[in-house]
């Protein structure tokens, strides 16, 4: 603290835009934190001793003399035992009314992992939802974001997959999460009693958008802390990330650079890959894995920020309202999981690959025969058996309330396939059939 | 030496004053408090220079002292490149220390210390050119030549040249001598700027074979060949990279140079794990010792994202000129353009389309150029195939980098999000994808003599009835099932078969995953003895039920080893069930 008392106070701020303020300074280092007018900031540019900072709880307010301090360092975190269960804002302070952190202080947004000494994720994560589990399967070390439209109960599917999960830390990053849903993950997290594995940095509606740029690195600093050097199984949740590009193009066009598509910065792939890619799985068997939530416009992916997502991520759960049955699904054409096929048929039973593949392809078929009764065709029988598999494979598998193990799912695959089709429509391999086709009592 | 100063910096880009002549494109060294961040020229103005830094710059100050090296991004070309993982600068991954990485850290592409067995090829008095054979060494399986500097000019004798024996890439292993009585003493490693085609070739020709990848949709349909360019552009989950990994595991190459430009970590740690452990089919060696993996996965540093494709292709030009079949995988290619799009904002330019720099189209074409095969001054072939990923925004293929990758590649490989929504992988669109070099007489020559005379009309066949397949099921779509003849039916289904088993390929099945151009000939000639037949139906709803059996059968065909018990049990099966509907004329 002591040596806070040297540092220089500039007092003439050139210049002032909503996100950012410029001022004349000397010995500054890029990316150092500064204090403007008592909120935080950090800089962005620097040109000769013109210091440009972004002031991250925007720039209402601030006078031309107001008080401008540099710390000499770039963000930090301090990360201890008492951080554990605890609610924090995107500075890392305290929002739980609890004591302020004692750990040791670490940077954040510190440098990637060398490629060579990751392990290639091989752990399965087991969810209860066929959706995820059969079609989907995650593994530890993923990435994946939901794919959602705002209306969709996201936030209420993360909290139950991070509980089920056995993960030894579960670290949520609420980046523009409204008071509500904060509250929601609040409680949802004390009444499942594991508030001790839980850490959350948060930015709600109330708070500046800017502020929400160093949640993300806040969240991931703490999980690679608790990954690499406690070698524990650490969940991260973002949530949500468009909220968070929405910051990135606030900042890029107060800084004047030229929007590239969706008026997002050029660099929104390169912004949203450094933290995806914080994902990682040690061999020691420390790893991190990230459950996003992108939202879409429309359920449009082609907008910027889903794309660029959909092109880092290792794929992305895509959540519908099936208007047959009711329910919120996730939809298999739509959703993936990359990582798949290191566990499925090699963790989980043989016939898994075969089964999910075949039932999508039949719930394709099925999608074809609503278009022909959509368009007033005559169905064929074929077609009539199609839709019907789809409704019962819709309300026992995709539907995103089912909890039950994977083999049960393949079990249930095998059941609906055997209950509509003929051994030879399905066109699995044939030892497969051999083994698994139920007997059907007509 | 020239020295300057830092006066700006915004993210990786940083601004030096110099009073002395730097040149464009030139490397220098940032002295940082922690370490010494590498970065290259990229604008001169006046006595400022932009230059951007291969490394983060969080924490640089005004002031700092810049190092001007006079040299621009150069390789370290030498026996020990393959299996070698490197990053975009070729700073070799596996030497460095720590689990992160650290910046400012650069470790030696080569191995110093190892002695390698070397074999003169020419010897005292001989005449030699840049690039000429001097000697070999056998790096895993591949005689790696020894050549003359590539920066020679004209006609130069050997002094000297070593016997055979034991050494490291350091020690002098010939001296030449050139018209002015100059003396050269060589060793087994040189440098080359990666921005440079390296030239030393008698000349590039026309690609004339196919270069095998064992994926049917390709091999059959539209064919890459040796030295040639093909792009494979597509919205995110099509199974880009997936194709990717299949082709740089089966494909018919005697190197494979995989530039892993700024995509997901986990795929580079795939190839990381699988690589050493999986066998080569052709040669029953393992995949990693023909492999060279550059990886500058996208949270690495941008600028070297942009390098790390010049980089791999500069390694790829090296092999080349040693006579080898060479292929080069980039993915993904839009996340150069991305860099380069980044740097451009950043200095300001005036943007072109979707804020990519203006010279972007001149930039790709230029580089696809490099690709070829090439006849080298001692009448050997050696090629460098080249084949580049495309991400295109939104999947929309009316962007820039599409747009200008089309003009400067010769196959195109779009994949299709209708079929990957359908799981039709792999999802290359049969009628969109085109191979311009089905169009060159001398491939079209040598196809007919490695396959058949007729193959090229088969093919042909086999795309028309795709062709109007889809046509039918278009109209099927706006007319009903009932509302179009009973032969659109059969026709609809015909093409189905050639689309279940030509065209669809499991990339993950032991068997299917790789089919060699025999196999390929076998089951099209099958699948196309179906097609021509005519068949007895008498209701539209019997020809699906039909064919979805004779499709079943023909994957089990698929999933059986060529040619096996097993295989040939379920032909006999197809047979006996084509005999029920078959038409046979007397």
């Amino acid at each position: 603290m002591n040596k806070k008392a040297f540092k220089k106070i500039y007092t003439k701020i050139n210049q002032i835009t909503k996100a950012t303020c410029s001022l004349k300074a000397d010995n500054v280092g890029y990316e150092e934190l500064a204090i403007v007018d008592g909120r935080l900031a950090q800089v962005v540019k620097i040109m000769g001793n013109e210091i440009t900072l972004q002031v991250f709880a925007g720039t209402e307010g601030i006078p031309t003399n107001g008080e401008v301090m540099f710390l000499g360092h770039p963000p930090t975190l301090r990360i201890g035992p008492d951080i554990e269960g605890r609610f924090l804002n995107a500075y890392g302070d305290p929002i739980d009314g609890g004591p302020e952190l004692t750990g040791e202080e670490v940077e954040i947004g510190g440098p990637s992992v060398n490629p060579v000494r990751r392990e290639q994720p091989s752990q399965l994560i087991a969810t209860g939802i066929a959706g995820i589990d059969l079609n989907n399967t995650l593994v530890t070390g993923q990435k994946i974001p939901f794919f959602a439209d705002p209306d969709q109960p996201f936030n209420q599917i993360m909290a139950l997959v991070a509980l089920r999960t056995d993960a030894d830390k579960i670290i949520l990053a609420g980046m523009g999460l409204s008071n509500d849903d904060y509250l929601f993950y609040k409680n949802t997290f004390e009444n499942a009693g594991s508030l001790d594995r839980i850490i959350a940095f948060i930015n709600t509606t109330e708070d500046p958008p800017v502020e929400r740029l160093i949640v993300p690195d806040m969240a991931l600093s703490t999980a690679e802390y608790y990954a690499s050097e406690k070698k524990q199984k650490v969940l991260v949740l973002l949530t949500d990330m468009t909220l968070y590009a929405d910051a990135l193009s606030i900042v890029s066009n107060r800084m004047d650079q030229i929007p590239s598509k969706d008026s997002m910065p050029g660099s929104l792939y390169s912004d949203l890959a450094k933290i995806y890619e914080k994902a990682v799985q040690f061999p020691d068997g420390g790893s991190i894995t990230i459950i996003a939530v992108t939202t879409l416009s429309g359920g449009d992916i082609t907008h910027a920020i889903p794309d660029n997502t959909g092109y880092i991520t290792e794929g992305q759960l895509f959540l519908r309202r099936d208007t047959d049955i009711g329910k919120v699904i996730v939809d298999p054409f739509r959703s993936l999981s990359r990582l798949k096929q290191l566990v499925i048929g090699k963790q989980t039973r043989e016939d898994h690959p075969q089964v999910m593949n075949t039932a999508v392809r039949l719930y394709a078929d099925a999608a074809n025969a609503r278009t022909k009764q959509e368009n007033g065709f005559d169905l064929t029988n074929y077609d009539e058996r199609a839709l019907k598999f789809a409704r019962d494979y819709t309300e026992e598998l995709l539907a995103v309330d089912v909890n039950i193990k994977i083999d049960e799912m393949l079990d249930t695959g095998w059941r609906l396939m055997a209950k509509y089709f003929s051994k030879n429509e399905v066109g699995i391999r044939e030892d497969l059939v051999n083994k698994y086709w139920p007997e059907v009592k007509k | 030496m020239t020295k300057g100063i830092v006066k700006g910096i915004i993210a990786n880009l940083v601004i030096v004053e110099v009073d002395d002549p730097v040149s464009q494109n030139e490397i220098c060294m940032i002295r940082h408090s922690e370490a010494e961040l590498m970065a290259e020229v990229i604008k001169i103005g006046g006595n400022l220079i932009y230059v951007q830094v291969f490394e983060s710059t969080r924490g640089l100050k005004i002031g700092a002292e810049v190092e001007f090296l006079g040299n621009m991004l150069e390789v370290s070309l030498g026996p020990g490149i393959l299996s070698r993982n490197y990053d975009g600068l070729q700073n070799n991954l596996d030497t460095m220390k720590g689990v992160f990485l650290k910046r400012g850290e650069y470790t030696d592409a080569l191995d110093r210390s190892k002695e390698w067995e070397f074999v003169p090829l020419v010897k005292k008095g001989d005449e030699v050119q840049a690039g000429d054979w001097l000697g070999e060494v056998t790096e895993n399986r591949i005689k790696h030549k020894i050549m003359a500097p590539f920066t020679l000019e004209g006609s130069w004798k050997i002094e000297s040249i070593a016997g055979k024996g034991l050494y490291t890439i350091n020690d002098e292993i010939a001296v030449l001598n050139g018209k002015d009585d100059s003396r050269l003493p060589v060793t087994m490693v040189q440098k080359w700027p990666v921005k440079k085609p390296l030239k030393c070739f008698r000349n590039k020709l026309r690609p004339f074979r196919i270069l095998e990848t064992g994926i049917r949709t390709i091999d059959t349909l539209n064919p890459i060949t040796e030295g040639g360019t093909g792009f494979i552009p597509g919205p995110f989950g099509c199974g880009k990279t997936v194709l990717q990994h299949a082709i740089s595991r089966q494909a018919e190459a005697d190197i494979v140079i995989v530039a892993a430009c700024g995509e997901r970590a986990n795929e580079v740690v795939e190839i990381f794990k699988e690589f050493p452990e999986l066998e080569d089919a052709r040669t029953g060696a393992k995949l990693i010792e023909r492999t060279t993996i550059i990886a500058n996965t996208s949270n690495m540093p941008v600028a070297a994202r942009e390098a790390s494709v010049y980089t791999a292709m500069t390694i790829a030009e090296y092999y080349r000129n040693m006579g080898l079949k060479v292929l080069m995988l980039a993915d993904s290619t839009s996340r150069w353009a991305q860099a380069l799009r980044e740097m451009s904002n950043r200095m300001e330019e005036l943007p072109g389309p979707d804020a990519y720099p203006m010279d972007l189209p001149a930039i790709i074409s230029n580089f696809y150029s490099r690709a070829g095969i090439v006849k080298l001054n001692n009448g050997e072939y050696g090629s460098v195939t080249f084949i580049g990923t495309v991400s295109p925004a939104g999947g929309n293929l009316k962007e820039p980098v599409t747009e200008a990758t089309k003009k400067a590649a010769r196959c195109f490989y779009g994949l299709s999000q209708e079929r990957s929504d359908s799981k039709r992988y792999p999802a290359i669109d049969p009628i969109d994808s085109y191979s311009k070099y089905l169009e060159y007489e001398e491939v079209q020559k040598t196809l007919t003599e490695l396959i058949s005379e007729n193959w090229l009309d088969m093919v042909e066949y086999a795309r028309d009835i795709i062709k109007r397949g889809k046509e039918v099921k278009e109209q099927i779509n706006i007319l009903g099932d009932d509302g179009v003849p009973l032969e659109h039916h059969t026709l609809l289904w015909k093409s189905e078969v050639i689309d279940f088993v030509i065209l669809q390929q499991d990339a993950f099945d032991e068997v299917d995953r790789m089919c060699p151009l025999e196999r390929q000939k076998y089951m099209l000639s099958k699948v196309l003895s179906i097609v021509r037949a005519d068949f007895t139906f008498q209701k539209f709803e019997e020809v699906a039920l039909y064919f979805r059996e004779v499709i079943n059968l023909l994957k089990q065909m698929n999933y059986a080893p060529f040619q096996s018990e097993q295989f040939k049990g379920y032909e006999k099966q197809l047979e006996s069930h084509l005999k029920e509907k078959e038409v046979v004329y007397e």
